[in-house]
């Protein structure tokens, strides 16, 4: 099935789960990831289950410090 | 008004929204990376009053990116030297101090009657801090955060539009996010990510066109790509969802980094 990851086409096997879907994109720290489906902020609890389809658009939302203005 | 006469020209700004900005009042919380930036610009564009927050003093590692600290300024508390720079640039400006850290015990009293806040800060417990105490307020703020070659910033209308925690449930467990200081940032980075919070700041006192809410603005400086991600609020928020959990400001544990234990 063809997904839309972080603005970029990807091809993955049909029912991939979203915690599946952490691992084969490669994201290290899933933990520090909340991820976006179709517009919608899932819960961490939802990931094993929730199973993707065709042309969902997903989006991986990272946590980012910075500014440097504390340290 | 000589000095303002480029903003006056400009038909969405013009006398009248140049007198909004002088009668305006922004909050800068860190006088950083992002800090910088910021409170330069927005004394230069002549905002009224301009707040800022740091309790720490100038450093030698912080030159490479904090544009309003210079070299003789090391060891110099961050907002002395801050507000030096903006008085040069534009004696126009109110610049008020507080020499201290945000707190669940101070920051309401702080952003008390600024009309916008600027999250400049580096550590997620006052990333979520401000986010909350914005929220109770209700007083709008730019949301930031900036590491290694990435940046990323929102625009939070209290009640109206997605906030930090609609996205981030709360903060990150320890030994998992890098800080600048241990990742390492690209020292202009700050510039550009600052620069746009400051753009944020100015459209919003001056009810100009499309702010960035509901909306996250990705930046990757290597590729060079901006992308706009589109939020939601989040029902399931637990600061402004339908249930929520988080109904009074307290002080996140801070969290740091060990990069030895660090999987990031």
């Amino acid at each position: 099935m063809n997904l839309i990851v972080n603005g970029k086409k990807t091809n993955h096997s049909n029912g991939l789960t979203i915690s599946q879907l952490l691992v084969e994109e490669n994201v290290k720290m899933p933990e520090m990831v909340s991820v976006e489906l179709n517009g919608q902020i899932l819960k961490r609890s939802e990931f094993e289950q929730t199973a993707l389809k065709d042309d969902d658009k997903v989006e991986f939302l990272y946590f980012m410090g910075g500014g440097c203005a504390f340290n | 008004m000589e000095r303002y006469s480029r903003h006056i020209i400009l038909e969405k700004i013009g006398g009248h929204g140049q007198e909004k900005l002088l009668s305006s009042r922004v909050l800068i919380v860190g006088a950083g990376g992002l800090g910088a930036p910021a409170g330069l610009y927005l004394a230069a564009a002549g905002v009224g009053i301009i707040g800022v927050v740091d309790g720490d003093k100038v450093e030698l590692s912080n030159l490479q990116r904090q544009i309003i600290h210079q070299t003789t300024d090391v060891d110099t508390e961050k907002v002395l030297s801050a507000r030096n720079k903006m008085w040069a640039i534009n004696p126009d400006t109110q610049v008020k101090i507080y020499p201290e850290r945000v707190t669940a015990d101070n920051i309401s009293q702080i952003i008390k009657g600024y009309d916008f806040v600027i999250d400049g800060t580096d550590n997620f417990p006052a990333k979520f801090l401000i986010n909350d105490a914005c929220y109770f307020e209700k007083i709008p703020f730019s949301h930031a955060g900036i590491l290694r070659f990435d940046g990323q910033l929102i625009t939070v209308l209290p009640d109206k539009s997605a906030c930090y925690r609609c996205i981030f449930n709360s903060p990150p467990p320890a030994n998992a996010v890098p800080s600048c200081s241990q990742a390492g940032v690209l020292g202009v980075l700050a510039g550009v990510i600052g620069s746009l919070q400051a753009t944020e700041a100015i459209k919003y006192l001056l009810g100009i066109g499309d702010l960035l809410t509901d909306t996250l603005l990705t930046y990757n400086a290597l590729d060079m790509n901006f992308r706009r991600v589109q939020l939601n609020r989040n029902p399931d928020c637990p600061l402004c969802g339908e249930q929520p959990q988080v109904t009074e400001l307290k002080d996140e544990e801070q969290i740091v980094c060990d990069l030895k234990n660090c999987k990031c």
